[in-house]
């Protein structure tokens, strides 16, 4: 395991960092999150065209770069740093990891040459009213009684679900349970008896939207019944992406709020000379490098076909979750009044924060995963 | 013969050890005749029994050691630290005086940095020396002085100059410890163990020619100590482990080892003893219960992301950055970890938490952890040093404005026991 990024690397984090800059300012989210669909598709076609980044991972026969996770983690962090609006996790990290997790060849070739040149933006739906993204709790069943497949039912927090182009949906076998009988399904946008719903997100910067489906006819993309393992693993694989979105959003706050305590006087001196403060912000970075331990181990486990990957995955989303929220509600703290001002910008890294911190599952839901994964390690 | 490779270095220490191990020799012979060749410490200066060949060529070294099992010079304990500032700072008479005893194991040295008054604050030291025309006098009182009870010689770090600012009235000693002006009493700690000492001196005498370094110059002569001693860490585990060989060579060198490793025996219990946390709530059944559960996760969480931090900062040093404040993050992650598990640890013994010895969880070891873990966010600088080092060093964050400037004799400190 090698602990440092390579040359190449740290040119293609520079790289995206100059596009983000340029298109990606806090004022620009700030346009981007209030916006018809959340995100500018003019900027999303650029970063697309010019670097990319929606083919980061998908291999090269697919139309996509071939590149490692930790190249799509390089990219994640510098897209977490600058509270980038776009369908970035929801096409190019959920919709990839389940095609390439539990598409049978066939779909591949049909969805991820649009998915790389951002031509589709895809989603995936797999939580319920319930909020949990383990596929052994979906409920939603797949009629294959009549010709081709319905589905009926709802899913909830699809990640760009409403602009998406093409759907991702994980339902069962009528009568299966847990992670038996899933299976991966592909409907289209505009199906008729699809409704999509954007809900009110805490976090303007990610939106995700209820899903309706009303006898809405679908395809089956992976193998019958089969996918739940496939499935549980692209979940991981997201997971550690999160994670590594994250500390890109803990890495900016921390930096801003460092330089805050450099300039701002109180008392005759920078508060920065205060004690209080500086342990504090000791405190953050010793967080924020844990998590980016954690994330950039996780992500190297996927390239290196570690069997700890599971482990790993869990250790990262609940090291990260917990480091974003602390460091978000630092942030705020050492700002004071300002701090807690609309203008400013703390907030909204504090929203992705709160948000990231239960997207995906709960800092504690990965815990218990994660010993669970300990102790079988331990008895193997 | 050329030593410009490992290989090259291979040979030549091969043949040299073919040529003179002797198994049945005894310690200190067969010491001195390795100091003589240079290839105890190789990666010393040739006119100070080493070979001036680079560090990094030891493990090859040591290796053909180890093939062998050959003994190699004395490593353990604060001789290291003394051989290291004689090194870099000592004149060719001290050095002659001093460093091949240190090699062959004879000496063993203490250090006499803190006091009572001064503990994070190292540089405020108020034991004094004062030249009486001839010799130094030395009154005062040193504290947490590992084998002071068996030291020949200290490192004393020692106020000359009352009228010049804090850090540049100190000047550096090496001192008899065998002197009868020197009374060494143990200090008791609240784990039960002694493994430190108080130290007192009363009209104790420091010869002119044991002065190390330039009078004023001992903060200078004590930070090259204090590097040395960070740096020291992982090869006092190294070193510390026994032999299991047979023979008067090595019954010699495992009693120098226990001496200098019994006060250290707690240690690992400092740690929190993470290792022993899954064990322990299987035995328990505590293992079930999920907010135990939770607990363990999160040590378990933290203690991979403080490894694989470490390991970073590693990679990157490797690759040319510095190295420095990293190591802080560390201490501070060590501490933070060592709380958690404490918790952990109480959270699964439950009510045996209150019991120790015999009647304790694991015969007293939980006790033991319990009671040792508040050593570790202490010695070696302080959680709260070493966030003023995160914060100022990495972060570059402005240094709190002091109160200590000017003539140390006006600096407020706290009163000193009569």
């Amino acid at each position: 395991m090698e602990f440092g990024f390579s040359n190449e690397q740290h040119q293609f984090r520079a790289a995206l960092k100059r596009f983000l800059d340029d298109h990606s300012s806090p004022a620009q989210v700030r346009r981007a999150m209030v916006s018809d669909q959340g995100f500018d598709r003019t900027v999303w076609r650029t970063a697309c065209e010019d670097l990319g980044v929606a083919g980061i991972r998908i291999p090269e026969h697919y139309g996509g770069a071939g590149f490692g996770y930790v190249e799509l983690g390089i990219a994640l962090e510098e897209m977490g740093r600058a509270l980038c609006c776009a369908p970035f996790f929801s096409s190019t990290v959920m919709a990839v990891e389940v095609l390439l997790a539990a598409g049978v060849e066939q779909y591949r070739e049909l969805l991820l040459p649009s998915i790389a040149s951002g031509r589709a933006i895809a989603t995936v739906a797999i939580a319920e009213a319930g909020g949990d993204w383990d596929p052994a709790t979906v409920t939603m069943t797949a009629d294959t009684s009549a010709a081709g497949v319905i589905l009926s039912g709802s899913k909830h927090f699809v990640p760009d679900g409403s602009a998406a182009d093409v759907i991702l949906v994980v339902a069962r076998e009528p009568g299966s349970a847990g992670l038996e009988g899933l299976a991966l399904y592909l409907a289209d946008a505009d199906s008729d008896g699809l409704t999509r719903e954007d809900l009110t997100m805490l976090d303007p910067t990610r939106r995700m939207a209820r899903l309706g489906f009303d006898h809405v006819r679908a395809e089956r993309i992976s193998e019958p019944g089969g996918a739940g393992l496939a499935l549980s693993r692209a979940l991981d694989h997201a997971a550690i992406a999160l994670a590594n979105e994250m500390v890109g959003g803990c890495q900016v706050l921390l930096d801003a709020v460092v330089e805050y305590a450099k300039l701002r006087m109180q008392f005759g001196r920078v508060i920065g000379s205060f004690q209080a403060i500086k342990h504090k912000c000791a405190d953050m970075l010793l967080d924020v490098e844990h998590a980016k331990s954690a994330a950039y181990r996780a992500a190297a486990s996927i390239d290196a076909n570690d069997p700890q990957v599971t482990q790993f995955a869990s250790l990262a989303k609940a090291t990260a979750s917990d480091a974003y929220m602390r460091t978000a509600a630092e942030a705020i703290q050492i700002h004071g009044g300002i701090g807690f001002t609309w203008d400013h910008d703390t907030h909204l890294w504090f929203k992705r924060a709160k948000s990231s911190q239960v997207f995906l599952g709960s800092p504690d839901w990965h815990r218990e995963r994660y010993l669970q994964a300990v102790e079988i390690e331990a008895v193997a | 013969m050329s030593h410009d490779t490992p290989d090259d270095v291979r040979t030549s220490v091969r043949a040299w050890l073919e040529a003179n191990w002797d198994p049945q020799s005894d310690l200190i012979t067969w010491r001195n005749k390795l100091a003589d060749s240079g290839w105890g410490m190789p990666h010393w200066p040739p006119e100070w029994f080493g070979r001036g060949l680079p560090v990094s060529f030891n493990a090859v070294i040591e290796s053909e050691f180890d093939r062998i099992n050959a003994v190699g010079v004395a490593r353990i304990g604060i001789r290291t630290l003394a051989a290291a500032t004689l090194l870099e700072h000592g004149s060719e008479a001290q050095k002659a005086q001093f460093l091949r005893a240190i090699l062959t194991g004879e000496d063993t040295w203490c250090q006499l940095f803190s006091e009572p008054g001064s503990g994070s604050d190292l540089a405020g030291a108020t034991t004094r020396a004062d030249f009486d025309g001839e010799r130094w006098i030395v009154n005062g009182q040193k504290v947490w002085t590992t084998s002071a009870h068996h030291a020949d010689w200290g490192l004393l770090l020692a106020r000359t100059d009352w009228d010049a600012p804090k850090h540049e009235g100190l000047s550096f000693f090496v001192v008899d410890m065998t002197q009868s002006a020197v009374d060494v009493q143990a200090l008791k700690q609240m784990n039960g163990h002694s493994s430190f000492n108080q130290v007192f001196f009363t009209d104790a005498t420091v010869e002119s020619g044991n002065l190390l370094g330039a009078v004023g110059d001992g903060w200078k002569v004590a930070m090259t100590t204090l590097a040395h001693e960070r740096r020291g860490a992982d090869a006092l585990r190294r070193w510390g482990q026994l032999s299991d060989h047979r023979g008067l060579i090595y019954d010699e060198e495992r009693a120098e080892i226990s001496t200098v490793m019994e006060p250290y025996k707690w240690y690992a219990q400092r740690t929190g003893r993470v290792d022993l946390v899954l064990p322990r709530a299987r035995e328990t059944g505590r293992i079930d219960d999920p907010v135990v559960r939770q607990e363990i996760a999160k040590l378990l969480m933290l203690n991979s992301a403080a490894q694989w931090t470490a390991e970073r900062a590693k990679a990157a040093q490797a690759t040319g950055g510095p190295q420095g404040p990293e190591g802080s993050l560390g201490k501070l992650a060590s501490s933070l970890i060592a709380r958690a598990a404490a918790d952990v640890h109480t959270r699964i013994g439950g009510t045996d938490a209150m019991l120790c010895g015999n009647d304790g969880a694991a015969d007293g070891l939980i006790a033991e952890i319990l009671l040792s873990v508040p050593a570790t966010s202490i010695a070696g600088g302080t959680d709260e040093i070493q966030r003023n080092i995160i914060a100022e060093r990495v972060l570059g964050m402005p240094k709190e404005p002091r109160m200590d400037g000017g003539p140390f004799r006006d600096v407020p400190r706290n009163p000193t026991r009569s």
